[in-house]
């Protein structure tokens, strides 16, 4: 009897603990609970949307770019998402990198190439600073990991802002209200709203429609090898599931000898 | 059973056998020749799997470091170039990464067994003794390991952890500022945690070296705790339990793999995919999992803990936490004297077998404390947690094993085996 419920107890502790090490905040209180959205690259068989992709490169490049970095994705990369490389190369002309030195010794500025880094708005934090009283757009390329819960974080953050702040909540000069935030002030001005953009394909350009790309864009540049490693995963898993059996079925037969 | 020396026919084995007799090293070690008791159960498939994920650590290491760039301004990206653009990189990084996790996960209960069955009693002290030592190489390493990816939680669990050492007394200042290599962790640090990170693992090596060198001598414990002594309890190493470590290993890489490949950073902290920025302290500074018993027994000394107070004319709570964090682990050296019963296996001991399971709660409670803000409740639980982490070794282990009344303990274990076969 006392066993039993020692193990009861102790299974729940050893529970509590694991979930407990997991759900360490990284983020400090105040932000209202995130509510789950269903992703296409979520379960062991999850994959990228790619139209949804497309979608949220537009979004990126037409709203968000205006202040955050894209700093570990290069434009090449986008050929592993279906880009071809005139697309790439046509998307990368748009914007301009520094080289050189020349042979003269002098940089230059150039036209971007799919071998070069997505290009920053701002020279650097400080430049970037300046331009956002004060605060600064973090880069967005590890966005989906960097947070808790991170995509559904991210899609609460963009679609949880209100106009007004409630009653009794005051805010800092600059500052918009969001529930998702912690804190709940949040320097960032609500970067989507219904129509913000115009997509190609036809597809509803609701606010929640245009957070639901971007985060998805976003997840991709966090895990660009996500595809690959549930591919490579599942081959893995029934290899191992096999070769385990077999293991235990000789384990099996050479210990029948002893008993 | 005596272990003669095998003959071998081919004629190529036998050349280099005569010259260094490698094949019978090996068949003694882990071969035919090594005879084990034949009731090991499955608690025992621990210790060769901790080996294994020792070896998977260093191979996956070294093709790292090649990649890696230790350098303030470059070691979060080079990171990324691993995840990004290096061939099967991201592959290499969670491997290692999760590794950790399943290293320590194996060595707890490779030592929660060990305390079970009493396997760090006479004449297993030595061998009990050097396991707490690679313990402690492991820790070191795993700590070093965590700087190395310069994320916020890298940062900052460095900058907490190293600081730790500013309270002992006279030298801690200038102890720490060995350790950084400067006023602050910064690139130095980065350099030297590196060079000691790719190191200490070759120390864990020799550690693991002589562990196993002690095991051989009196060779492994058994369920029943009775020592193997007739031919008939002993079974060869090989093919017994090689076959049954291969299996354990499937199972391993089937539970490791997983998290690889499906959720490569349930180990993980969010803020660790943030670069590190002096400037910026995380809300929360927590240390991996693995540390977390430990991280609650250091935080549970404040001036008003009642563990603090006959030390308190002679040090600050900051440096009785630190000893007692340290004390935790080391006093686990003495746990074969500790231990007054001379009766390993807790299968005979009713009393003691409660009390080990409230034990492993308690270290699990520390964990789950550990993981949690240090504020109301849970500075209490976790002073009254770590209280009875050492009051469970201290004094409740040398007093179960003067009053309890052990059950009575087979002859032998073939005798044991076959009456529990009829």
């Amino acid at each position: 009897m006392i066993k039993k419920t020692l193990t009861s107890v102790l299974s729940a502790l050893a529970i509590a603990g694991v979930v407990s090490t997991v759900s360490t905040p990284s983020q400090a209180a105040g932000g209202a609970e995130i509510p789950s959205q269903s992703w296409s690259w979520n379960g062991p068989f999850g994959t990228f949307d790619r139209a949804a992709l497309r979608r949220g490169l537009q979004v990126y490049a037409e709203v968000c770019s205006s202040c955050h970095s894209l700093d570990l994705v290069h434009y090449r990369d986008l050929g592993n998402i279906g880009f071809s490389i005139d697309e790439i190369k046509a998307f990368a002309i748009d914007y301009e990198v520094e080289d050189g030195p020349d042979d003269e010794g002098e940089m230059f500025t150039r036209e971007a190439k799919p071998a070069d880094r997505f290009v920053g708005p701002f020279a650097n934090e400080q430049a970037a600073r300046a331009s956002n009283g004060g605060a600064y757009p973090p880069d967005l390329s590890l966005m989906t990991k960097a947070r808790k819960n991170g995509a559904n974080y991210i899609y609460a953050l963009l679609t949880g802002y209100e106009e007004e702040a409630p009653d009794g909540v005051v805010l800092m000069d600059g500052m918009n209200y969001n529930h998702y935030f912690p804190g709940n002030q949040i320097a960032m001005a609500p970067p989507v709203d219904d129509d913000y953009v115009e997509y190609a394909d036809g597809t509803s350009t609701s606010k929640e429609q245009i957070a639901h790309d971007i985060v998805t864009f976003l997840a991709w540049t966090a895990e660009p090898e996500l595809e690959e490693r549930k591919s490579l995963g599942l081959k893995v898993m029934i290899f191992l599931v096999v070769l385990t059996g077999m293991l235990y079925g000789l384990k099996r037969k050479i210990w029948a000898k002893l008993h | 059973m005596s272990s003669s020396p095998i003959e071998f026919k081919n004629p190529v084995l036998k050349w280099v056998e005569y010259r260094l007799p490698v094949f019978s090293f090996i068949d003694s070690s882990v071969g035919g020749s090594y005879p084990a008791p034949r009731n090991l159960n499955y608690w025992w498939n621990f210790g060769s799997l901790a080996g294994i994920i020792l070896a998977v650590m260093v191979a996956t290491g070294i093709v790292l470091a090649m990649h890696y760039t230790a350098h303030v301004d470059y070691a979060f990206d080079s990171v990324e170039r691993i995840m990004r653009d290096v061939n099967y990189g991201w592959l290499i990084r969670y491997i290692h990464m999760n590794g950790g996790s399943m290293f320590f996960i194996c060595v707890y209960i490779h030592m929660f067994r060990g305390m079970y069955y009493g396997s760090y009693k006479e004449p297993r002290e030595l061998l009990w003794i050097i396991g707490v030592f690679i313990l402690l190489a492991m820790m070191a390493t795993a700590f070093l390991g965590y700087v190395l990816p310069w994320g916020q939680m890298s940062f900052w669990g460095a900058t907490v952890i190293t600081s730790m050492f500013s309270a002992i007394p006279y030298v801690g200042d200038a102890l720490v500022t060995l350790l950084w290599g400067g006023f602050s962790v910064d690139n130095p640090t980065l350099n030297r945690f590196y060079s000691l990170h790719y190191l200490l693992p070759f120390v864990l090596f020799g550690l693991v070296f002589v562990h196993l060198w002690a095991l051989h001598v009196h060779r492994s414990n058994n369920p029943l705790g009775v020592e193997a002594r007739e031919p008939e309890d002993f079974i060869p190493f090989h093919p017994y339990y090689t076959i049954k470590d291969l299996f354990g290993m499937g199972v391993l890489l089937i539970f490791f793999l997983g998290f690889v490949f499906y959720a490569p950073n349930f180990f993980g902290e969010p803020d660790n995919y943030i670069e590190a920025n002096p400037m910026v302290t995380p809300a929360h500074i927590v240390p991996e999992w693995y540390f977390l018993p430990f991280y609650a027994i250091l935080r549970a000394f404040t001036a008003d803990f009642f563990m603090y107070w006959p030390v308190a004319w002679l040090m600050s709570a900051k440096l009785a936490g630190v000893l007692a964090m340290f004390a935790a682990t080391l006093i686990l050296v003495l746990l074969p004297w500790l231990d007054t019963s001379k009766v390993r296996s807790n299968k005979f001991r009713p009393i003691n077998k409660q009390f080990f399971w409230i034990f492993v709660a308690d270290c699990l409670l520390l964990g789950y404390i550990g993981a949690k803000p240090a504020e109301g409740n849970f500075i209490i639980i976790g002073q009254i947690a770590t209280f009875y982490y050492f009051f469970h070794l201290v004094v409740l282990v040398p007093l179960i094993g003067i009053l309890e009344r052990p059950k009575p303990i087979p002859e032998s274990i073939s005798t044991a085996v076959i009456k529990s076969a009829e």
